[in-house]
């Protein structure tokens, strides 16, 4: 079976006077329908490694692959169109556009993506909300609602576009414990019951041990 | 949902800043209104000058001069050689228009055209206590009515009666004010060769162009020869063209073939068309200065835009917004403003121009007028609506360029 992300002896050095090396000697494969937690302490690398599993920052040296198909090489905008379709974030910070409501926030990746009309749009945002129990707020802008609907506003803009990889980093950060839970166990229902690839960052151990691998780094490796 | 994407998010970006919004809209707006306005205005006055004249100063005069001197012959018989030529003493000739009668015939032979004779010389004119000095232009009535329009500019007497009369003199509007001469008056009528002439004031003219009014008396050209000594000379002709836009080139051929000097209205009014030059420069900069002052408000509220939604930024591209949609957001948001702000400066020029046009006074400058004298015309929308547009673009365009130009990974980063 292809895996859905590949690593292949990855490194990202930042140029300057004195380079600093985020991330360096990276071998990950990550399975359709699996779901890898990646841990570690601060400054450890862990979101360096998520952009560059997410094509927002290109490796300095190693390749990665998305679906078996090596992104070394693209473009900007050929990366970006990756992104766009096949690939969702979730941050530590919601990053819902303020001027919009949550249907209107999620319908967003839709919109630029074009591939369904607008009454489709429409109806799929509302199901993605709904099935993150949040039909009733589907109106409301994010100010008007809690940090953990916020997050699962996020989260449902993250499934827009039926991405096969989810990358969340530190998603639970700004949650209470029961939110941080049910914010995992969407994120293992998407591996296991649709089949969905689902990388997240994250401190908590405890929630860790509830994926099915656990992938630790520290300065900058995997160990 | 039925506006693009791009433009749904950078409305929503507008109406969030709406104090700044307001503001470089109304930068845009004032200088699209004022565009109009003053364009209205200028070109109006400059295009009633030149109707005038056109309809009152013949279209082609020929003069009894030489654009240049003529050579002298000892260069024509050293061609290419060093010639000092020493107390040189121009010949004494009797001025005036050699041939003039040729020149006529040959004129009156051409299509589309009226020719008519003169001679015109200065005077001083006498009534009571007052001098006035004028210009006095002998005329044949008959060829000068369908010449120039001095006969529809008469308010009082008619320009037959200079034949009736029996030294009949035709003078301005603002001489007869000046001196207080009324219709039938005698005055005394000193010229420049020393001959005095008693005339009688049998009409008075207003063209609205004050130099005209001002300084122009018109007699039979015949009495004009006897004023100024110089029997049967003529040294203007002036010719009308029922098509004036051929009036340059029938100048440059007439002076091609018969040596006169020979100057076109255009050319005639040189001066008065070179301020014109100058006036539309000062308002296509003035109004250029009031729309960079436009697009300074517009770069502002785009920058402040882009800072406040770094994030928003940082999350589309990670989401797959491209550079050139990022960029799209905020050139639509300097177009949008750049669009309204076009449009409200249409209404508010429109207003401007017809609130100009309400108002009555007397203006004297170049030409008499009741008001403003206003030319509308969509051109002046089409030019001030395509610099605005022009502008604020160019305006957004710049924060723009940065802001797709932004690194998502420093953002997410930085915001977490
Ligand atoms: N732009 C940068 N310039 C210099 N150093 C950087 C830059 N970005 C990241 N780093 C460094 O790279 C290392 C890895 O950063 P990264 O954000 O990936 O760590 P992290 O494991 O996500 O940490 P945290 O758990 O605190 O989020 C850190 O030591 C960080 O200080
Ligand atoms: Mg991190």
């Amino acid at each position: 079976m292809t895996a859905a992300i590949e690593a292949i002896g990855v490194a990202r050095t930042l140029p300057g006077p004195v380079p600093v090396t985020l991330v360096q000697d990276i071998d990950l494969t990550v399975r359709p329908g699996e779901f890898v937690a990646i841990t570690g302490p601060s400054g450890s690398g862990k979101s360096s490694l998520l952009y560059l599993l997410g094509l927002l920052d290109v490796p300095t040296r190693g390749s990665i692959r998305l679906q078996g198909r090596d992104t070394a090489g693209l473009s900007g905008d050929a990366l970006a169109d990756l992104r766009l379709a096949r690939i969702g974030f979730v941050f530590q910070f919601h990053f819902l556009l303020p001027e919009f409501s949550a249907a209107d926030n999620v319908a967003i990746p839709m919109r630029r993506l074009g591939e369904l009309g607008a009454g489709a749009i429409r109806q799929r945002s509302e199901d993605l909300l709904a099935s993150l129990g949040l039909a009733e707020h589907r109106r409301k802008l994010p100010e008007q609602m809690s940090g953990g609907q916020r997050q699962r506003v996020a989260i449902a803009r993250a499934l827009a576009n039926d991405p096969a990889v989810i990358l969340a980093d530190e998603p639970t950060g700004n949650l209470d414990t029961a939110s941080a839970q049910l914010v995992f166990d969407t994120f293992r229902s998407l591996a296991h019951d649709q089949g969905r690839t689902v990388v997240a960052v994250t401190h908590d151990h405890d929630l860790a041990a509830t994926a099915d691998r656990q992938v630790h780094l520290v300065d900058g490796r995997i160990v | 949902m039925a506006l693009p994407l791009g433009l749904a998010i950078a409305v929503r970006h507008l109406l969030h800043r709406r104090r700044q919004t307001v503001t470089s809209l109304v930068g845009v707006s004032l200088g699209v209104a004022f565009f109009i306005g003053i364009a209205s205005m200028m070109q109006g006055f400059q295009r009633d000058f030149v109707n005038r004249i056109i309809d009152a100063a013949p279209h082609v005069t020929i003069k009894d001069e030489f654009r240049k001197p003529p050579p002298q012959p000892v260069f024509a018989a050293y061609p290419d050689s060093a010639v000092i030529l020493s107390g040189l003493k121009p010949k004494d000739e009797i001025r005036g228009l050699r041939g003039a009668r040729a020149i006529i015939d040959a004129l009156e032979r051409m299509p589309g055209l009226h020719v008519a004779p003169t001679l015109a010389g200065q005077i001083l004119l006498r009534f009571g206590a007052k001098d006035v000095s004028a210009n006095v232009t002998g005329i044949v009535p008959d060829r000068e009515r369908f010449v120039t329009k001095l006969e529809k500019d008469l308010i009082v007497g008619s320009l037959d009666s200079l034949y009736t009369a029996a030294n009949g003199l035709i003078i301005g509007e603002g001489i007869a004010l000046k001196a207080g001469i009324g219709l039938n008056d005698m005055v005394s009528v000193i010229a420049p060769s020393g001959v005095l002439m008693r005339m009688k004031v049998v009409g008075i003219f207003r063209s609205g162009i004050t130099l005209m009014d001002n300084f122009d008396t018109y007699a039979l050209l015949k009495k004009a020869q006897v004023l100024q000594n110089r029997p049967n000379v003529v040294n203007r002709i002036r010719i009308r063209l029922d098509d004036v836009e051929q009036a340059a080139d029938l100048a440059r051929s007439v002076e091609a073939r018969f040596g006169w000097r020979t100057e076109s209205w255009q050319e005639q009014s040189s001066n008065i068309l070179g301020i014109f030059v100058i006036q539309n420069a000062i308002m296509y900069s003035t109004v250029g200065a009031i729309l960079i002052v436009a697009c300074f408000g517009i770069f502002n509220v785009i920058s402040t835009v882009i800072y406040e939604k770094t994030r928003d930024i940082g999350i589309l591209k990670s989401m797959g917004f491209r550079e050139a949609d990022i960029r799209r957001i905020f050139v639509y948001e300097g177009l949008m403003v750049g669009i309204l702000g076009m449009l409200i400066g249409w209404a508010l020029g429109y207003g401007i121009v017809e609130f100009m046009g309400s108002l009555k006074f007397e203006m004297e400058g170049f030409i008499r007028a009741q008001g403003f004298v206003l030319y509308r015309t969509p051109r002046h929308y089409v030019i001030s609506g395509a610099m605005a547009i022009a502008a604020s673009t160019f305006a957004a365009w710049l924060p723009a360029r940065r802001a797709s130009r932004l690194n998502p990974v420093d953002i997410v980063r930085g915001a977490a």
